[in-house]
This record gives structure tokens, C-alpha cells and sequence, in this order.
């Protein structure tokens, strides 16, 4: 579901999809080629909790679905030489079963559990979450704070786009319309972690949220990284933050400086959940509580 | 035969009547999947219609072609209001005596608003048919602000009502006014305060909210053109009503109706009214000839059907220096949205709102209702209330903290010092209402022992102190409520619905070997008649509950009724039901005296059975009498065992309670965490204490929900911003609290088994007990009033607006 | 209208092929084509969770999955949990401690409340809260079914207990 839906003029949908092709192709491959025939006016389903909303408001046009369901290559939670890799189409139900996945990056389930709600989390999955630039989404902030690697495929093959490049605007980014967004990775982060997250209640978007990893040896910080969620009409990496803790003790005055290096890196936008400043303000109190929380179980 | 066993005791636990927890007959369909709701029901060829709405809050309708829509296969009919109009029935009349557009006619007035109906083989084929019908608007200047509409200049919304001066209810000031409505001595209490020594001054907004229930509207529309007969099964919670203004708008003879109320999944007041999406499944069911059936999405429910509240309240209470409340004004703008659809008895075009007073002995009284026409959805239905009595109890318990804060008062001795008192009841309050019984001091005590209310309010000064030294940032509220309902409408004599009496009614049939079934006039909406009912009875005639049968919502088969809503299916239907059964008990009295041969003045009624004076061992059980009842040939006594009861109530019933709400507040974010929660309810006579408390725990949920944040809001040009579930606050599991729950019990005088209704009261109480935790919570640093819903944001906003940001 | 294709599903034990639109939802598929009305459509945007399946052993919203992501999957509802002469020990648990008043999101309630005791058969009543936050429920603000389904756990384990 959108993250910005009451913004549009509503009046008598019917919340019934206009009809499409259906395709469930087996192999990537399939995939790719349906997507490149049709073009824009195929898209793909992952979950479905962001696009089938949309399609039965009418507010996607989709011609040909290809449902990823049946393609194996895209399942899946590796761990493996200090790297996590992680399939596009692996659901966030199964990355908070996984023991692996829980100590390899135990942030990601910390994220994943304040996402939707248990029956939408069975379907939701980490690609679709990350992939369609919706700035509600919390993977992608937690991508940018892990500073992961989307693996896109297309018909020339594969590229690499880091998750900090990814976002350009609200549902703009760097995969091309012949692409599929096919698994992402990362480091297995060390140190302390947390996801931090303010909603009205269970199945809201953030009202703000932030991501945090930071590693500390001889009391002092040695590396933070810090991103925020839907503060922005992207996720919102802010590397400044991250440097005014490093080489600090982690003190009051030092996650201080912190949070207003990253509330100074927002642009948070009026809605149902409260204007601008409220966001603004709010964000250094969620910032702070996850700089704190994250330092505690460095 | 003559066997004393089972005893007493036994005999009374066998028949799970009043005061029993007995659970609920109606869980075995509902925990299978085999409940009967109304988009259960499949018909051979039944068709499916619905709307095309209106983007726009106010525009012209220049247009509509609907021909591409009508050449989509599948598609049977498009109507428009053009279509309607040849019957008459492009325009409804609404329950307040206002008039609404069943389709546009030549312009829409609110977003959402039905502008054509669609009718179609099945859903998918009516969805692409509604996008191909093209409508043409041209915007018109758009008010969603009442004050704004009242203005000279401001935009003329009800073009069909120009030059007319009056309405339904008296004298209209303003192209955009509806009425006002006045009661109690205004020059009287103006004096009074004037002169007081102390005044509060306030206004008091209680926001538009919706009942939302999770089942939304919808009907099954079924003309059968070979007999005649029009049948229409719905979500109605009035389905006798429903089949008398169908019967009057169509023109079809009411004996040719059958309306049929099925399982409902809630109502709370949104499945009062009349919709236009009734009439138009009953038109193209005519049209057609086919059952055609419509049932709304939830954006539409939101969006369209029976908006609640939206009250500017403006009050002015005074008191005397040390506490004695003297006078209380108040006037509200009453914002109705663009047709006056308020599901009101008829005489009330502002419900009850003279509880107004609340609890409390207030000498001198006035309220003034101005109705404002703008360019939202119609409605006004008393969500989860008797109508418009939970503003009411907002509104003075809000007053009562206002004062208390003016007085330097402690809220809760406030509140004590200007009870009604025990002995003053029957009580005639200064809006005239005669309050049938209360001991709302006892009530009061008891719920401040229960929650060591001192000790609250020390950890609360310890607390503040705490947080003055710059050692929490949390802060709390401890949350006051004692409010008083009128409920059970009504009287007949002052209280009707469209020209229908505010009566209610009981069918009660025996049969020969000792079972029975009731038909009455109500319709459960999860509310458990099936099992209450039964239970009243049961006490009442001597056959176990399980022995009966409690059938509603079939008009064919039902005794006239006015439904289920405004809490008085137990205080009206109840009654009716217990007379009924009384009426069923003196004919079985002249039957048992014929059978044992004595005088029937000489037998008296044992729990079960009728029992010869002073001979225990000589008697005959209701069962026995029931099977004599129709195998006999006894003297003077026609044969059978039947009874209908229509019970006019004499008067109205007040439940009250006593509600606690401690929560903690973080002044940073604006998010709260309810402690506690305790709720003492006094609804008189307690049929069954499970689904009391079942109740209770429902209405409290609804109470948090709104005062915490469930709204109807727009923005400037009308889009309503809350149209799905994402953004209209139902709260899950996890927003949900614990509740502590208590009784007293204060029989109603006038009910025959003094219950007095308990459906409502934990959302009339728990509203204002919510709010005033928030309120309370910021006291200490200058709050007087802060609207509701209190969201984060704008928890958050009070914080920032009293400095406590830094 | 869009093209029709077959669609093969097992739905409470029973193998069912429908030719269907790919759009059509499978919460109407169960309730229109199937006649299996106990789940039901509440809201559309798969916040209510009235609609609440088990598909392929997971919990899911049926009012956001089209007919065609259905295809080929094991599908249980409420119908399929108990029978009359044999009701599951949470639709009794329900009804035992009032678990339920309107009845509409009970279906999904149950359904959902089944999936969780499979996952976690020994609940703490938060997780419980948290188990059936996909779930809403306008009547009973949830203390009793709560209380239910920490009952039915209770009443599982012990006769698993009983059993060992």
C-alpha cells in the first residue's frame, strides 16, 4: 500500500485490477524476456502488497504481470567469507525466521518485525521492498546504513548499484525499466545495531525511522554508519552523521552532534502523520534513541 | 411427579436466565465460517451494481455519457439521476427531514458523492464499466469549514432549497443554515452566570469520526415481477423502518415488501440510515428484473455513508468560589455535511443532547444548536452512542476539568461536589429530562478506592517535579469520567422515526412439549440477542434459555419494531420482552389452575413451575402447562400458549459509570501508553455479565480509537484525507490496552427487569476519559483544552506550544 | 474483460480447477466460486485482515492476491479447521471465553490464530498481540480473544503433555 496514497484525488474506485496478462515464467531468464518485450508495459510482482493496492485503485497501469513466485534463483539467504547475500524475492517472514541471517545481521530482523504486520510479511519481500523507491519502505534505509549491493539484471547481463546510489526520487531509481532487481548483499556488520521506528500503529509507514550500525574499540567509536526513513522522498544516508561519532567516546555531546548532522540531511514532507516540523523534531528524538541503542550493544 | 428434586438452586441454574454468563448461541456459525452476512447471499442471475462517485467535493455536473460504458458486454443498465427522476427518486427524503440526491442532479456536493449506478453480470466487468463512464464537472468554490459557510459571502451549497426560510426544524437564518435548535432558559442561565463567581469559558471540538464497522453497507435488492414482491435483504439495523419508506418511496404496498436484516458484522449507527445505494439496488432490481446487488468498498464507506460528530462546542459553565456549579451554556455549530442526514427521533434534530448537564445538579441550563450545511459527507449517526450523547459527555466532562483547572480544584472533587445525589432521584434535570435512577457517589468512591486515586495523584507531583529537574521526559495523566446516558428511545409520545412511534416489540410462542421461539423488532449486531434474550425470557416464563429460539431482522415474520441502535434493544425490546413473557405466564397460570383444580389465585410462580399455595408438593412446570396448552380442551382458555408484547417505554433509561484512565505520555514524540484502565459501568439489572463485559472492552477500544486518532478530516478543497485503513485509525492487539472492569448495579424504576442498557457507555464514558488524560497530563504546565483526536502530532503539538521542547 | 486461464487449487483438502480472470482476487474466488464465505472482505487494502487464508502454510491477506498467484497452491479456511462434529480446540476456545460478539473477522481471527500455535505453540499473551496484528477486530477489543487463543494453547500443550 502506498505511502502517499491520500494525497491523490480519490471518488469511486473499485478496488478491482483492470485486467493483464498474467506470466509465471521458471528461470530469470523467462523473466527478462517477457520485460522485454512488453517494456513499460509489463511490470513484475514480487509480494504484491505495494503493487496489488495500486493496481485495484487503478493507480498502476499494468498490462503484463510477471509473477516472480516460481524463479528459485532469486530465494534464498547466503552467508558466506563475512558477506550476506540475500535473494530478491526471500520474504521478511523467512529473514526473521533465519538463525543465520539473525547472527550474521541481527539489525535486519530488529527492522524487518516493524514492518506491516505478521500476514503481510509472509508475502513482503526484501526486493520488492527495496526495489520499488516507495520512500515509506524501511529496507532501503537499512540498506543504505549497510551500505549493500543490489544486483540488477537485464538484457545485457548484470550490474552492480549500491544501495546509496539507488535512490534518485519518490519511486525513481537507478534500475531500469528491462531490469529486475535479482538480490542484494552486504557486509555481515559488526558491532552494535538498531532499528529505530515511530508509527501511529501496526501496519503505518514511519513517521520517522533510522537505521544504525557502529563498531567501538578502546572506548571509542570506530565506524557508524546512519540512515533514515521516510524523512525524505528517498531513503537519506547520512554520512556526516556517521563521522561526528567516530573517534568520540560516544558521549551525549557526540550523538548530539550526530543527530543534527543527520536531522540537517532530511527534508520530511506534511501528512495524515503530522507536518514538517513535528517529522523534523521527532527524527533527532528517533535518531538519538537509535545512536543509543545501537552504542549500548557495541 | 411430586419429587422436590432438583431443588431450587438446580432448577434456576438449568434455565441460564438473567444473570447468567451464559455463552453465546450465536458462536457456533460465527467460529465455522457459517455466519449468513449480506454479500454471503448468492440469488440465481443476481447482478452487480455500483457507483461512480464524485472526484470533486462541490462542482456542476455538466454531463455524463455513459454510452461507452453501456457497450461493454456484460454491462445491463447505467443509471443516472436522470433516469430516476420519471419515479421521483433521483431525491430521497433523509430521517431528519431534509431531502438528498440519490444521483447527482446537476451537481455533486461532497466527495464521493454517488453519481451514477452501474449495473453488471459480475464485479470485475462493473469496475471497467464505471471507468468508462464520463462525467463533466466544473468546480465550484468548495466550504468544509462551518463558520466559513455561515459567512455573507459564502458559497450557496443547497441550490434545490433557495428561497426557503424554513426547514424541518424551524427557521433557516443563512443560505447554508440548517436550523437551530434551542432548549432550556437561555436569559435565565446568562443571568445566573453573569453573576457567578467564577466562569469557565470554552470550546469544546468533538471531531468527525466514522463507525467504520468492519462489514461496510450493502443490500441484495430481489423484485420478483410474477408475485409481486419486492424482497430486499441488507445491513440494516432499523428493518422495519427500511421496509416502510420502501414501501412509501416506491409506491409498492408494504405487505409485497419482505426486508431481511441478515448476520451483521457491526453496525454502531453506520447501518442506520437510508442509502442511496438501497434505492438504486431496488431500482435496478426493478428495472431488470433480476437481484442486483450492491455492497460498498471501504473507501466508499468512509467516504460516503455516515460520518459521526463534528461538533463545535462553545460552553460556558459558572460555579460558586468554592465549587457549587451554578449555570451552563453552551452552543454548537453543528457541521452536517451537505445534506441533513442525522439519524435523529424526529422532534430532536439534536439528538439527547440535553445529558448535556451531565451528572450533575445544575440549577439553570441552555443549549442552542446552529445546523451548517458544507461539502462533506451527510450523516451525524450516534456512533457507538444514544444520539448525540457522547458529545454531550465530552462536552461537560471536558467542562467539569475546564472549571476545576479555573476553580484550582481537584477535578475528581469537583466532580463529587455537584453530583445528583442519591435521594434526589427521580431527578428532573434544568433540560428537563427525569433521570429514572442513580448513586453516583457510590460509583464515584468505589472507582477512586479501585485505583488508589491519592496515590496517583502523588506520583503524578513526583512526576512533574521529576520532570521540572530534567529527569524523565515522560509525563502523567490521569484520566476522570463520570458520565450519564439517555438511552433506550423512546417514549412515543415524544420520540418517533419518520412518523413511526419509538416502540418495540416481542413475539413469544410455546411449543407443545416445552421449547419456544421469540420474534422481536431489534437486530443484533454482535450485540448477542440471541443469548440475552432468550435468557429474559427464560427467567421470566420458566423454560431453560437453550429451550428458545430469538429470531430478528425478518420483516415478513417479525413484529414491528424501530431496530437496534441508540442502546435500546435491552431497555425497549427487553421490556417488550418480558411483558410478552408476562402475558405468556397469566394464560399458563388459568391453564395450571384448571389442571390442578384450584382457584388461580391460589397458585404462585416457583422459578419453573406454578405451585399451589402453601402445598410445594402440589404444581405444574411451564413445560407441563405448554404440552396441556394444546391437548386440552380447557373451559374459557383458547388453545395454544402465544404472546406479543408492543411496549412503549414510559420513560427513558440513564446508565452511568465511573472511568479511570492513567497514561503516560512522551513529550517528545507525542506517543502514549495506557497504564490503566478502569471502567465501572452501572447499567441496572445485568443480564448476562460476560457479554457486559464484552461490551464494555468493545466500546473502550472505540473510545481509544477516536480519541487517540481516528478521524474524518478534509483538506481545503474537500479530498477527504482518511479514506482507507491506513490512514483512519482502527487500533490492532497491540494499540489496545488492558481494561480493569467493575460494577454497581442501580435498577431502572421503570423497566420491568430494571436493565437499563449498557452498549454505548463505555464509548460515551471512555472518550472523554482518554482525552482527559491527555489534558491532565499537561495541567501542571498551563493546558486548559486541546481537540481531540490526540495523535501523536498533536500530542506532540501541545508539548511544543507550552514550551516543554526547551 | 481480460482473458481466462486455468486455475488449479486445494482448497481444505479438496482439488478444485476454475477457469478465472488473472485479476479476479482470491477472496472472491473462495467466497463466489468455492462458496466458502466464511473469510470475508473488509477493508481492500489488506489492512483488516477479514480475508485472512492460509496459503501454502502461510498466513495471507486473500484480498491482495490475484487468482493467478493462486494457481497451483494449498489453500485452508475457517470451513477447513473443524467441522461441526468436531470444532478445533480454537473455535471452542473462542466461544468459551466470548472471543468473538459481531462475527465478522472471527473467520480470519481463527485462521490466523491457527498459523500462529503452528509457528509458536506456547505464546506469551504479547506475542500473541503481536501474532494477530494483522488482525482487526471492531467488537471485542481483543482482551477475550486474546484470552482465547492463550487458552487453546494452553488446552493443546496439555493434552500434547497428557499424550507423552
Amino acid at each position: 500500500m502506498s505511502n502517499v496514497l491520500w494525497q491523490h484525488r480519490l471518488g469511486g474506485e473499485q478496488m478491482i485490477a483492470a485486467a493483464f496478462e498474467y506470466h509465471r515464467p521458471a528461470h530469470l531468464k523467462g523473466a527478462l524476456g517477457v520485460l522485454a518485450e512488453y517494456g513499460d508495459d509489463a511490470r513484475v510482482l514480487a509480494g504484491g502488497h505495494s503493487l496489488i493496492p495500486m493496481m485495484k485503485l487503478r493507480m498502476a497501469s499494468v498490462g503484463h504481470l510477471i509473477d516472480l513466485q516460481d524463479i528459485a534463483e532469486l530465494k534464498g539467504i547466503r552467508v558466506a567469507g563475512g558477506r550476506v547475500t540475500i535473494g530478491a524475492m526471500t520474504t521478511q517472514h523467512e529473514m526473521i525466521a533465519s538463525t543465520e541471517l539473525s547472527s550474521a545481521a541481527p539489525v535486519i530482523a530488529e527492522a524487518a518485525v516493524q514492518i506491516a504486520d505478521p500476514q503481510v510479511r509472509y508475502m513482503g519481500t526484501l526486493g520488492g521492498n527495496v526495489a520499488n523507491g516507495d520512500p515509506g519502505n524501511d529496507m532501503p534505509g537499512l540498506m543504505q546504513c549497510l551500505d549493500a549491493t543490489f544486483t540488477l539484471a537485464g538484457p545485457d547481463g548484470t550490474r552492480e548499484v549500491a544501495a546509496r546510489d539507488f535512490y534518485h526520487s519518490a519511486y525513481v531509481t537507478a534500475r531500469g525499466d528491462d531490469e529486475i532487481l535479482t538480490r542484494i548483499s552486504f557486509a555481515a556488520p559488526k558491532g552494535g545495531y538498531a532499528y529505530e521506528k515511530q508509527k501511529r500503529k501496526i501496519g503505518d509507514y514511519a513517521t520517522a525511522a533510522c537505521a544504525v550500525q557502529v563498531t567501538m574499540a578502546g572506548g571509542k567509536v570506530t565506524s557508524a554508519s546512519i540512515a533514515m526513513t521516510n524523512l525524505s522522498d528517498t531513503p537519506i544516508f547520512s554520512a556526516a552523521a556517521g563521522a561526528a561519532l567516530v573517534g568520540t567516546s560516544g558521549d551525549a555531546a557526540a550523538v548530539k552532534a550526530a543527530v543534527t548532522a543527520a536531522v540537517a540531511a532530511i527534508n520530511p514532507t506534511g501528512d495524515n502523520r503530522g507536518p514538517a516540523e513535528f517529522k523534523r523534531h521527532v527524527a533527532g528524538i528517533i535518531i538519538g534513541r537509535a545512536i543509543m541503542r545501537a552504542l549500548s550493544r557495541a | 411427579m411430586n419429587d422436590l428434586t432438583p431443588t431450587p438452586q438446580e432448577r434456576t441454574a438449568k434455565l441460564k436466565g438473567l444473570g447468567t454468563s451464559r455463552k453465546r448461541v450465536e458462536d457456533a456459525r460465527f467460529t465455522q465460517g457459517k455466519g449468513n452476512y449480506v454479500d454471503d447471499i448468492k440469488m440465481p442471475g443476481m447482478l452487480h451494481g455500483d457507483f461512480v462517485r464524485s472526484p470533486y467535493a462541490h462542482a456542476r455536473v455538466k454531463s455524463i455519457n455513459a454510452d461507452a460504458a453501456r457497450a461493454l458486454p456484460g454491462v445491463i443498465a447505467v443509471l443516472t439521476a436522470a433516469d430516476l427522476a420519471p419515479l421521483n427518486l433521483h431525491w430521497m427524503p433523509t430521517l431528519a427531514g431534509d431531502r438528498q440526491m440519490v444521483l447527482a442532479d446537476g451537481k455533486v456536493l461532497f466527495q464521493g458523492q454517488e453519481v451514477a449506478f452501474v449495473v453488471a453480470t459480475d464485479r470485475y466487468v462493473c469496475a471497467d464499466a464505471i471507468e468508462l463512464v464520463e462525467v463533466d464537472y466544473e468546480e465550484l468554490p468548495v466550504v468544509t469549514d462551518p463558520f466559513k459557510a455561515l459567512e455573507p459571502g459564502a458559497p450557496v451549497l443547497r441550490e434545490d432549497l433557495a428561497g426557503q426560510t424554513s426547514g424541518a426544524h424551524g427557521a433557516r437564518r443563512h443560505h447554508n443554515h440548517i436550523f437551530l435548535w434551542e432548549t432550556g432558559d437561555e436569559a435565565a442561565t446568562n443571568q445566573v452566570i453573569e453573576a457567578a463567581e467564577v466562569v469557565a469559558e470554552e470550546m469544546i471540538y468533538y471531531h468527525r469520526v466514522h463507525p467504520c464497522p468492519l462489514e461496510t453497507c450493502g443490500c441484495v435488492a430481489s423484485m420478483d415481477k410474477v408475485n409481486g414482491k419486492l424482497t430486499v435483504f441488507g445491513t440494516f439495523q432499523a428493518p422495519h423502518v427500511v421496509r416502510t419508506v420502501a414501501s412509501l418511496l416506491s409506491g409498492i404496498e408494504e405487505h409485497n415488501i419482505r426486508v431481511v436484516s441478515p448476520d451483521i458484522g457491526g453496525g454502531f449507527g453506520n447501518k442506520v440510515g437510508v442509502y442511496p445505494g438501497y434505492v438504486c439496488s431496488i431500482v435496478a432490481s426493478i428495472v431488470t428484473g433480476k437481484p442486483v446487488k450492491w455492497i460498498e468498498d471501504r473507501m466508499d464507506n468512509l467516504m460516503a455513508t455516515a460520518f459521526a460528530r463534528d461538533y463545535w462546542m462553545k460552553g460556558r459553565i459558572s460555579a460558586t468560589k468554592d465549587g457549587r456549579i451554578t449555570g451552563l451554556h453552551c452552543h454548537v455549530t453543528a457541521d452536517h455535511g451537505a445534506f441533513d442526514a442525522c439519524a435523529d427521533p424526529t422532534r430532536f434534530p439534536a439528538g439527547f443532547f440535553h445529558i448535556c448537564t451531565g451528572s450533575y445538579d445544575i440549577p439553570v441550563a441552555y443549549v442552542g444548536v446552529d445546523g451548517v450545511y458544507t461539502n462533506k459527507a451527510p450523516g451525524g449517526v450516534a456512533y457507538r452512542c444514544s444520539f448525540r450523547v457522547t458529545e454531550a459527555a465530552y462536552f461537560i466532562e471536558r467542562m467539569i476539568e475546564v472549571l476545576a483547572i479555573e476553580l484550582g480544584m481537584d477535578a475528581a472533587e469537583l466532580r463529587s461536589k455537584n453530583f445528583i445525589r442519591k435521594d434526589q432521584f427521580p431527578y428532573t434535570s434544568a433540560l428537563g429530562w427525569e433521570y429514572d435512577s442513580g448513586d453516583y457517589h457510590t460509583a464515584w468512591d468505589k472507582a477512586l478506592a479501585a485505583v488508589d486515586y491519592a496515590g496517583l495523584r502523588r506520583e503524578q507531583a513526583d512526576r512533574v517535579a521529576a520532570f521540572r529537574r530534567g529527569e524523565t521526559r515522560k509525563l502523567l495523566g490521569i484520566g476522570l469520567t463520570h458520565f450519564t446516558e439517555i438511552v433506550g428511545a423512546g417514549p412515543v409520545k415524544n420520540c418517533d422515526i419518520l412518523g413511526m412511534g419509538m416502540f418495540d416489540s416481542c413475539e413469544i410462542r410455546i411449543h407443545p412439549t416445552g421449547s419456544a421461539i421469540a420474534r422481536l423488532g431489534t437486530i443484533s449486531q454482535g450485540q448477542g440477542h440471541a443469548t440475552t434474550f432468550a435468557q429474559i425470557l427464560a427467567t421470566e416464563i420458566g423454560l431453560p434459555a437453550d429451550s428458545i429460539t430469538i429470531e430478528e431482522g425478518d420483516t415478513d415474520t417479525a413484529p414491528y419494531g424501530l431496530g437496534t441502535y441508540g442502546s435500546r434493544s435491552t431497555p425497549v425490546a427487553g421490556a417488550a420482552t418480558a411483558m410478552a413473557g408476562r402475558k405468556i405466564r397469566a394464560k399458563a397460570q388459568m391453564i395450571a389452575a384448571w389442571l390442578l383444580e384450584v382457584h388461580d389465585g391460589d397458585l404462585e410462580w416457583d422459578i419453573d413451575r406454578f405451585v399451589v399455595k402453601g402445598a410445594p408438593e402440589r404444581f405444574k412446570t411451564m413445560k407441563d402447562i405448554a404440552y396441556a396448552a394444546y391437548h386440552n380442551a380447557i373451559p374459557g382458555i383458547e388453545p395454544g400458549l402465544e404472546a406479543v408484547s408492543y411496549y412503549d417505554p414510559p420513560n427513558m433509561t440513564y446508565p452511568f459509570g465511573a472511568y479511570v484512565c492513567v497514561m503516560e505520555i512522551d513529550v517528545d514524540t507525542g506517543t502514549h501508553e495506557v497504564r490503566q484502565f478502569y471502567a465501572l459501568d452501572d447499567c441496572g439489572t445485568r443480564i448476562n455479565p460476560m457479554i457486559i463485559e464484552g461490551q464494555v472492552h468493545g466500546g473502550l477500544t472505540e473510545a481509544l480509537a477516536i480519541a487517540m486518532g481516528q478521524e474524518i478530516a478534509y483538506d481545503g478543497i474537500g479530498n477527504c484525507k482518511n479514506s482507507t485503513l491506513m490512514d483512519f485509525f482502527l487500533p490492532t492487539a497491540v494499540e489496545t490496552p488492558h481494561y480493569t472492569t467493575d460494577h454497581t448495579e442501580t435498577p431502572s424504576p421503570h423497566h420491568p427487569i430494571g436493565a437499563k442498557g449498557v452498549g454505548e457507555s463505555p464509548n460515551v464514558g471512555g472518550v472523554p476519559a482518554f482525552s482527559n488524560a491527555v489534558h491532565d497530563a499537561f495541567r501542571a504546565f498551563g493546558l486548559r483544552q486541546a481537540h481531540m483526536p490526540h495523535d501523536h502530532w498533536r500530542i506532540w503539538k501541545i508539548a511544543n506550544q507550552l514550551g516543554l521542547h526547551g | 474483460m481480460g482473458k481466462k486461464m486455468q486455475i488449479a487449487l486445494t482448497v481444505n483438502g479438496e482439488a478444485h480447477e476454475l477457469l478465472a480472470e488473472p485479476r479476479e482476487l482470491l477472496i472472491y474466488v473462495l467466497r463466489e466460486r468455492l462458496n466458502l464465505t466464511g473469510p470475508h472482505a473488509g477493508c481492500e487494502t489488506s489492512h483488516c485482515g477479514a480475508c485472512t487464508v492460509e496459503m501454502n502454510g502461510k498466513s495471507v491477506k486473500s484480498c491482495t492476491v490475484f487468482a493467478a498467484q493462486a494457481n497451483g497452491a494449498t489453500i485452508t479456511t475457517i470451513e477447513g479447521l473443524g467441522s461441526p462434529d468436531s470444532l478445533s480446540v480454537l473455535q471452542q476456545s473462542f466461544r468459551e471465553h466470548h472471543g468473538l460478539q459481531c462475527g465478522y473477522c472471527t473467520p480470519g481471527m481463527i485462521t490466523r490464530a491457527h498459523r500462529l500455535l503452528q509457528e509458536n505453540p506456547d505464546p506469551t499473551e504479547e506475542e500473541v498481540r503481536f501474532g494477530i496484528s494483522g488482525n482487526l477486530c471492531r467488537c471485542t477489543g481483543y482482551q477475550n480473544i486474546v484470552k482465547a487463543i492463550l487458552a487453546a494453547a494452553a488446552t493443546i500443550n496439555g493434552a500434547k503433555e497428557a499424550a507423552e
